[in-house]
């Protein structure tokens, strides 16, 4: 009994490893092909950092930057692989979730997804405002 | 007057291409003293973003907060791999890292720019202290914890090849420490691994190797709780966080690779005294309104 238990723990790990890893290497790669096109495109305007305006970003929700992704504009794909790096560790949870439930944790199924919730209420966007 | 006025002037006229390879070196040298020093990328992004280049504080924010998960998301990876992360006290504690996160990142909308400045700056020196205080090995055997039996939070790690066991004390008291680092983290955008490891540590009585790399691991999910409310907000600007994520993240694993050969202890010396004066910058220009 404990040595499965060991087992399963030990692959857990491996695999959230290798999720990570990827995570990271994906997207950075697609926030580093977006800030080749970005430069390209703006490379010689003037910068506006000096002051915060809430309106200066347009691409602020998930939806807006997937809509906007397909079009190919620079900035809409450094915000698509900003957002896929924000993912990484979400998605870290939710492969800790299925492993746990796997293993018949069921204690840590429910701590898992009390993390999950938090975060997706988050990710509804009522905490902004 | 006239020195800020220029430097407003040298910002307004940098065009986009020099000020993405200016902050691109900044963050290299960030994320590279930064994990050299253990005091991580963030503490030193947002100073060099506020101060250097006139960014604004909230822009400065967001851009950092992203870079965390980027850094602490590619070494947890190792990490979790060599069996020294503790996945279920991680898990445990992201329930008061998430929740306090969100809060922090709320508090920061409400709250005067001037007070974040002076408490990052206050948070900087307690932090650059921290990395140049002996640590104390606070371990234990003592099983007598009910918390951690009940959440199953005792556990084992692999010390110079022989698998040796822990026990986990104080579970409530470290469950409030990662609710206020989670609140800071969110508030501030860093990882705030200082206050996170004390948790662990002091409080729980973890080894060091579990406590700095379970921090770690959790650090991906806290900062991305925020992140989400700083997406919404609008402080996450594609132009400043890109290059701040891919410098912070390769100078990072660049020091990662030195800190196993080089020796750090007067490197962590003069950085202290480095990073306590531009804590000091940042608390004086938020007194004196200039944020």
């Amino acid at each position: 009994m404990e040595q499965t238990k060991n087992i399963t723990d030990k692959d857990i790990q491996s695999l959230v490893g290798n999720l990570l890893r990827v995570g990271v290497y994906i997207s950075m790669a697609i926030v580093i092909l977006g800030g080749v096109i970005y430069l390209f495109d703006h490379g010689s305007e003037k910068i506006d950092y000096a002051v915060f305006d809430i309106d200066k970003v347009s691409l602020k929700t998930v939806a807006a930057i997937f809509e906007e992704v397909i079009t190919f504009k620079g900035v809409a794909i450094v915000q698509f692989g900003l957002l896929m790096l924000i993912f990484t560790p979400i998605a870290r949870v939710i492969m800790a979730v299925v492993s746990f439930f796997i293993e018949k944790d069921y204690l840590y199924v429910l701590i898992g997804l009390i993390v999950l919730s938090i975060i997706m209420a988050s990710l509804s966007g009522g905490f902004a405002h | 007057m006239v020195k800020s006025q220029l430097k407003w002037f040298i910002f307004a006229a940098m065009s986009v291409l020099i000020f993405t390879i200016i902050v691109l070196l900044g963050a290299f040298l960030a994320g590279f003293l930064g994990s050299l020093t253990g005091l991580g990328g963030g503490v030193i992004i947002i100073p060099l973003l506020t101060l250097g280049l006139g960014v604004d504080i909230h822009y400065a924010i967001g851009a950092s907060i992203i870079s965390v998960i980027a850094t602490s998301t590619g070494s947890a990876a190792a990490y979790v791999k060599e069996g020294l992360t503790n996945m279920r006290i991680g898990m445990f504690l992201e329930i008061a890292t998430t929740v306090g996160a969100i809060l922090g990142a709320v508090i920061a909308v409400y709250l005067n720019a001037a007070y974040v400045a002076v408490i990052f700056g206050c948070i900087l020196i307690f932090s650059s202290m921290m990395t140049l205080k002996k640590k104390v090995d606070h371990t234990t055997l003592d099983y007598s914890s009910k918390g951690a039996k009940f959440f199953k939070l005792n556990g084992s790690y692999p010390n110079q090849g022989v698998e040796t066991p822990y026990a986990v004390k104080n579970v409530a008291g470290g469950f409030f420490m990662m609710l206020f680092a989670g609140t800071l983290s969110g508030l501030l955008g860093i990882g705030s691994g200082a206050l996170k490891v004390i948790a662990m540590d002091n409080i729980m009585r973890l080894p060091f190797k579990v406590s700095t790399t379970t921090s770690n691991f959790m650090m991906g999910v806290t900062a991305a709780a925020s992140a989400v409310v700083y997406l919404h907000r609008g402080q996450i600007d594609p132009g400043i966080a890109m290059p701040v994520c891919i410098g912070v993240l390769i100078g990072a694993t660049v020091g990662a690779k030195v800190l196993v050969k080089a020796k750090t202890d007067k490197l962590k010396m003069v950085f202290a005294v480095v990073v306590t004066i531009l804590a000091i910058q940042m608390i004086y220009k938020g007194l004196s309104g200039g944020f």
